[in-house]
Parts: structure tokens; C-alpha cells; sequence
């Protein structure tokens, strides 16, 4: 759309439905791949300039500067977007700063939001299941009775984290306090298990109560954590330094939980 | 972006500012505005801003720039993933996304 008013030509790099620049990054948008669509589509007897210009964001596996001596187009980086691409042409092709940095809105974020569930949606269900199982045990073995009421309680706990660290975290990232994510999370979770406790406060006993609100904490945080991935912003070295942090307490917060949910009926 | 800060100081990002021939690549194609052109070459005027992207590294000229190598974008999972494989001496299995 944004090129409907433009007399131009497209050289299409197929990147398996990645954008552009998880693309470069993982070397599907790259040098070669380039200067092998050049030639496959002999773009040479197509236009009579040399000239390609590249989406900025294919700067991570495009050496621009290479791309003369493998196919005779000079490679010139364009905006980010393409919808800038109208005033890069009448600007004498030269970017400027807000064609050239990236943006990280809210509505940006909200479209990642349903990534962020549908990748949780397999292990959530392999979750239930275990957790089902292990809820049921208890001083008569096996109650189903009891496995069905707490599954459900930890259904809703699992729901209120996934809220808080996977929809919450990502809408609100730049209001919730401090760098981390992980900790972005825990503080996203606070809200989560404050309405879980008021949930769960009159349905089942304090141990319970800890165990669930232990869970909320931990899964929260990891989803959060997860959400660097789909960041703009994060770097790999940071994220490493995070998760060496973030994931020791997580499986420990997690551990909690599963030990007092499994001791509890032998409690009550 | 400038509202946006991950963690300062953290990024794998050398110039070597001796090899630098001040063209300003990195400039145009930094998606976060760390480098500035002064008397000549570049520099690292915002450190913390780098994500470790590579798109610098990857067009310099003259290989003045270094940027973690790693593969960097991913899911939690992946970068477990990639830990365990360095632990059992196996190929990244990708995470299932």
C-alpha cells in the first residue's frame, strides 16, 4: 500500500513468512541470498540502474558493500519501515533519525501478546495434567474428587500468572519498574496474587494458598522473561545475565509450590 | 526508543576507533542510534542502547567493530537450550516455537 504511488520495482526475498529482521539474524534474509535473487530473477535485464535499496533491518545479515562484486547492484539501506519509503526517495534517499530507529508502541506490543499465549498453550496443557495427577494424591492415595477441585485451583492461578506475566508485562513494560524482566514479572505478579489469594482464601487452606501464590510468582516471572525474545531492545549478553539470575529463583519458587501443594492433604 | 532501556553497560560492543575510517555505516544502519560521528570516526555514544543486533559488525568496511556473535534472538527456551547443548556437546534442538 505504501508503495502505490511509487514507480518501482520489488525484489521479493523469501524469508519463509520471518520478518525482515529475525530474518537477517538468522541468516535467511543474508549477502547471499540477495545477489542469488538478484541473479535468479535477472533483475540486470530488468532495470537499467544498479541500484537496490535494502530495508535497514536486513542490516544484521546483508554486508550492503559486498553485494556489488556478487551481483553488480550497489546496496544502499533504506528506512526501517516501508511506509517511510516515499519520504526516503524524495529525501534524496538518506534516512533520518526516525526513519532509522525502531518504535516499540503499545499497539507494537499488543500485537505479540497473542504469540506470547499461543506458545504457552502446549506446556499449560502438559502442566494440568501432571498437576492433576499429583493433586489427587493424598492420605486415602487417590481422591478423584479432590484432584478435579485443586486442579481447577491451579488453573486459576496458572491463568492469573499467565494475565500478569505474558498480557500485563508486555502492555505495561515501560511503566512497570526497573530493567529486568524477570523482576518486571514478579512485580506484574504481585496484582495476580493479590486477586488469587482473595480467590482461593475461602475455597482452600493457607498452605494451599502459598503453594498457588508461589506458582503465580515463579511461572509469571518466567514468561516475562521469555518476553525479551520478542523485544526490540534486549540484547543476548543482558538476557543471558537475566535468566542465570531469574531462573534459579524460579525453579526454586516452583519447587516450593510443588512440595507444599503435594504436602498439603496430608495437613488438612 | 530512548524510553526503552535494557540493562547499561551489559552489551558485547567494541570499536576499534585506530581501524575506523569514519564512513558512518554503522550510523545509518544502527536501528538505536549508539554510534556519532566525532572529528572523523565513530563512536559509541550510547553503549547501553546496543541490543547486539550485528547490522554494524556485519557492514563495516574495515571489521572495526565487534558485536557478540551469538545467535540473538529467541525465546527463553532457545537460550536454555543453547546452554544445555554447550553442557552436552550437541547441536541447539530449537526450542518449539
Amino acid at each position: 500500500m505504501a508503495l502505490s504511488t511509487l514507480n518501482l520495482w520489488v525484489l521479493v526475498i523469501d524469508t519463509r513468512g520471518i520478518n525482515v529482521w529475525c530474518a537477517a539474524g538468522k541468516g535467511t534474509f543474508s549477502t547471499e541470498e540477495v545477489i542469488y535473487q538478484v541473479k535468479r530473477c535477472r533483475l540486470a535485464e530488468c532495470v537499467h540502474h544498479r541500484s537496490l535499496i535494502l530495508p535497514q533491518l536486513a542490516a544484521p545479515g546483508v554486508a550492503a558493500l559486498k553485494l556489488k562484486e556478487g551481483c553488480g547492484f550497489r546496496g544502499k539501506f533504506g528506512p526501517v519501515r516501508i511506509t517511510d519509503l516515499p519520504r526516503f526517495l524524495n529525501n534524496d534517499m538518506q534516512a533520518d533519525e526516525q526513519m532509522r530507529s525502531v518504535t516499540f508502541s503499545l499497539r507494537e506490543r499488543m500485537a505479540l501478546i497473542p504469540v506470547e499465549v499461543c506458545l504457552i498453550y502446549k506446556p499449560l496443557l502438559a502442566t494440568l495434567l501432571c498437576v492433576g495427577l499429583l493433586s489427587g494424591i493424598g492420605p486415602d492415595i487417590f481422591s478423584l474428587n479432590s484432584a478435579i477441585s485443586r486442579s481447577l485451583q491451579f488453573l486459576v492461578a496458572t491463568l492469573l500468572a499467565i494475565t500478569a506475566g505474558a498480557i500485563i508485562t508486555p502492555l505495561c513494560l515501560p511503566w512497570i519498574p526497573g530493567r529486568q524482566f524477570w523482576l518486571k514479572g514478579i512485580l506484574a505478579a504481585i496484582p495476580a496474587a493479590l486477586a488469587g489469594i482473595m480467590w482461593f482464601k475461602d475455597v482452600t487452606s493457607i498452605l494451599s494458598v502459598i503453594a498457588l501464590c508461589s506458582w503465580i510468582f515463579a511461572s509469571a516471572s518466567y514468561m516475562a522473561m521469555n518476553f525479551t525474545g520478542s523485544t526490540p531492545f534486549t540484547s543476548l549478553t543482558g538476557v543471558e545475565r537475566e535468566m542465570r539470575r531469574g531462573i534459579p529463583l524460579q525453579i526454586a519458587a516452583t519447587c516450593t509450590a510443588l512440595f507444599i501443594w503435594l504436602a498439603e492433604p496430608f495437613f488438612s | 526508543m530512548k524510553t526503552f532501556r535494557y540493562i547499561e553497560n551489559i552489551a558485547l560492543l567494541k570499536l576499534d576507533v585506530e581501524t575506523c575510517i569514519g564512513c558512518g555505516t554503522c550510523i545509518d544502519v544502527c536501528p538505536h542510534g549508539v554510534f556519532a560521528l566525532q572529528n572523523g570516526k565513530a563512536q559509541i555514544t550510547d553503549h547501553g542502547g546496543c541490543m547486539e543486533c550485528g547490522a554494524c559488525a556485519c557492514n563495516c568496511p574495515v571489521n572495526a567493530l565487534f558485536v557478540n556473535p551469538d545467535d540473538g534472538c529467541g525465546c527463553a527456551a532457545l537460550i536454555i537450550n543453547s546452554w544445555l547443548a554447550r553442557i552436552t556437546g550437541k547441536n541447539i534442538s530449537g526450542c518449539g516455537c
